[in-house]
């Protein structure tokens, strides 16, 4: 009960954006996609999603043939790198979207519905504001937002794009813990796509460090700091450690120096 | 101390008080000049022998048949045009293809071609002597000549009118709100109707309004195609010309006020729509 991801491919025209990504990640577990622009982190999650076709490999969730389910059956939880929020409707409706657009069969009542969008507002911390539209909140409102029309729909699996991206550093901090404790209170398998590799380490239970379309290396934090698997890995993760020229080369020498998340905490 | 004088210094962007004056007054005259005195003259021409006698221009039967024609035509021409120019932005703007950029500038040709020459194209594939001609003819089918061509017509010319509006805000909005409604659960009718329609309301309601208007007021391609049959194929502008031709001045100015009433009507509505719905349509951009 898991989920199995079997040598993936896609390419874009000539681009080959995955060349054959295989990976395992546990049921409930909290998984980091990490890697610079253009190593094809995105494109996994997209295809996840089912917002993109990979061209061969297999992924299997929960005894699903999740690449066969359509995008609108798979029930994963998107959330956006610009939220893609519908501009044009309340928060209330946006986080109420998922369950408004069910077949009549399916579709919860009414009052079941704003009850539901009530309970997720009070989830996301954000009471009140369900009759304002998504122009009148701030960025890491909207992000919020984002997240509970996600989790309406009772996802499988949540995804998360860039989750930090466009919040400034301070709202970035808040939400990270925020989220990392959501995620323990709902244990839905996560998968979220990054670049910073502080927020990753700090975050998932599980990192995959992706480069030119493959997997270099998956495991724990702790595993990665210890002992990097290729100078690949060690490099990227070594840039936001320390000042250029401390990337140890030996993974066994020396403790990895302390990444500057947990300077921040303490000076905080 | 000799006191100094306080200037106060103009804004970097401020321009000199005779430069404002100037240009202000450059364009009032030239509005004035070119659209309020021609448009005054119309109806000033049209009442010149008094209302009864324009009524009577208006109330005369091939009058009433080229105002029948006209909304009959602009009744076909803009629902089709609004279903074309949707299906083309959407292609458009949320799908890549080899050959969109043609597309784009294929979009633009009924813009760039003489109407004259839409309406040729027109008779050289329907008329008499044209590629169908002689099929049209023996199976008794009118194209040209009759209201189909004057419909064919008035379609190729305001082609562009919808589409031009939607593209640039619906490459802009992007694909992520339907990307967001496909993976929330929707089917594409729903996320069409619930999500991409309400986005794009006004710049269609927008484009629709241009279409309207010159779907009624074309003159030339409609020229050509329609054989100028009074009380049949002339549509209003074209019933202006002949009854002008014709030194019948006040039916033809009577009939033109028509015309430049419902362009004012679509400007006056375009106007309120503007100031109703500020807010939501500030909102339709990207926030």
């Amino acid at each position: 009960m898991s989920l199995v991801i079997e040598s993936v491919a896609k390419r874009f025209d000539r681009f080959p954006a995955l060349k054959g990504v295989s990976l395992t990640a546990p049921k409930g577990c909290f998984m980091a996609l990490l890697g610079p622009s253009g190593s094809g982190k995105t494109t996994l999650l997209r295809i996840l999603g089912g917002l993109e076709f990979a061209d061969v490999g297999h992924i299997a969730f929960d005894d699903l043939d999740w690449l066969a389910l359509p995008a609108r059956d798979r029930r994963a939880g998107f959330v956006f790198q610009q939220y893609a929020l519908f501009r044009h409707m309340t928060v209330a409706n946006n986080i109420a979207f998922g369950l408004n657009v069910r077949p009549r069969k399916t579709r919860p009542t009414r009052a079941e519905i704003s009850r539901r969008v009530e309970e997720l507002l009070a989830l996301v911390q954000l009471d009140g504001l369900g009759k304002r539209y998504p122009s009148q909140l701030s960025g890491g409102q909207r992000q919020r937002v984002a997240l509970a029309r996600a989790l309406a729909i009772e996802p499988r699996m949540l995804l998360l794009d860039e989750p930090f991206g466009a919040l400034d550093a301070k709202v970035r901090k808040d939400l990270r813990h925020w989220l990392r404790s959501l995620h323990e209170r709902l244990g839905l398998t996560t998968l979220f796509v990054t670049h910073d590799q502080e927020e990753a380490l700090e975050l998932a239970d599980l990192v995959a460090i992706m480069n030119h379309g493959q997997i270099e290396q998956i495991a724990s934090p702790a595993e990665l700091r210890a002992s990097p698997a290729t100078p690949f890995v060690a490099d990227f993760l070594g840039q936001g450690t320390g000042g250029p020229g401390i990337v140890p080369i030996r993974a066994s020498s020396k403790p990895y120096p302390a990444p500057r998340s947990e300077v921040a905490h303490a000076v905080r | 101390m000799k006191a100094i004088p306080i200037l106060r210094p103009r804004a970097p962007t401020d321009d000199h008080p005779l430069v404002k004056i100037t240009l202000s007054a450059i364009t009032i005259g030239f509005i004035a000049l070119f659209l309020f005195m021609p448009l005054l003259t119309v109806f000033a021409e049209a009442l010149a022998k008094g209302w009864a006698m324009a009524e009577d221009a208006l109330v005369e039967p091939d009058a009433f048949a080229a105002i029948r024609l006209t909304l009959i035509t602009a009744a076909i021409a803009v629902p089709l045009n609004m279903i074309f120019g949707l299906a083309a932005s959407w292609a458009i703007a949320k799908f890549d293809f080899w050959g969109k950029n043609l597309l784009i500038t294929l979009i633009d040709i009924p813009f760039s071609v003489s109407p004259v020459v839409s309406g040729l194209v027109f008779v050289l594939i329907f008329g008499l002597q044209g590629w169908l001609g002689q099929w049209l003819r023996d199976n008794d089918i009118k194209i040209v000549f009759a209201l189909p061509g004057i419909v064919l017509a008035t379609i190729f010319v305001t082609f562009p009118f919808v589409a031009r509006e939607l593209i640039p805000l619906m490459t802009d909005q992007g694909r992520d709100e339907e990307e967001a409604a496909v993976s929330l659960g929707a089917s594409g009718w729903s996320t069409f109707f619930r999500v991409t329609l309400p986005n794009i309301k006004w710049a269609l309601l927008y484009g629709v309004l241009l279409c309207n208007a010159r779907a009624m007021g074309e003159f030339g391609a409609v020229s050509v195609v329609s054989g100028h049959i009074r009380g049949l194929t002339n549509t209003m502008p074209l019933h202006v010309e002949v009854l002008y031709n014709d030194y019948q001045y006040v039916g033809a100015f009577a009939v033109a006020s028509v015309l430049a009433l419902l362009a004012l009507v679509t400007l006056v509505l375009k106007s309120v729509l503007e100031w109703r719905f500020a807010d939501e349509i500030a909102a339709g951009h990207r926030h």
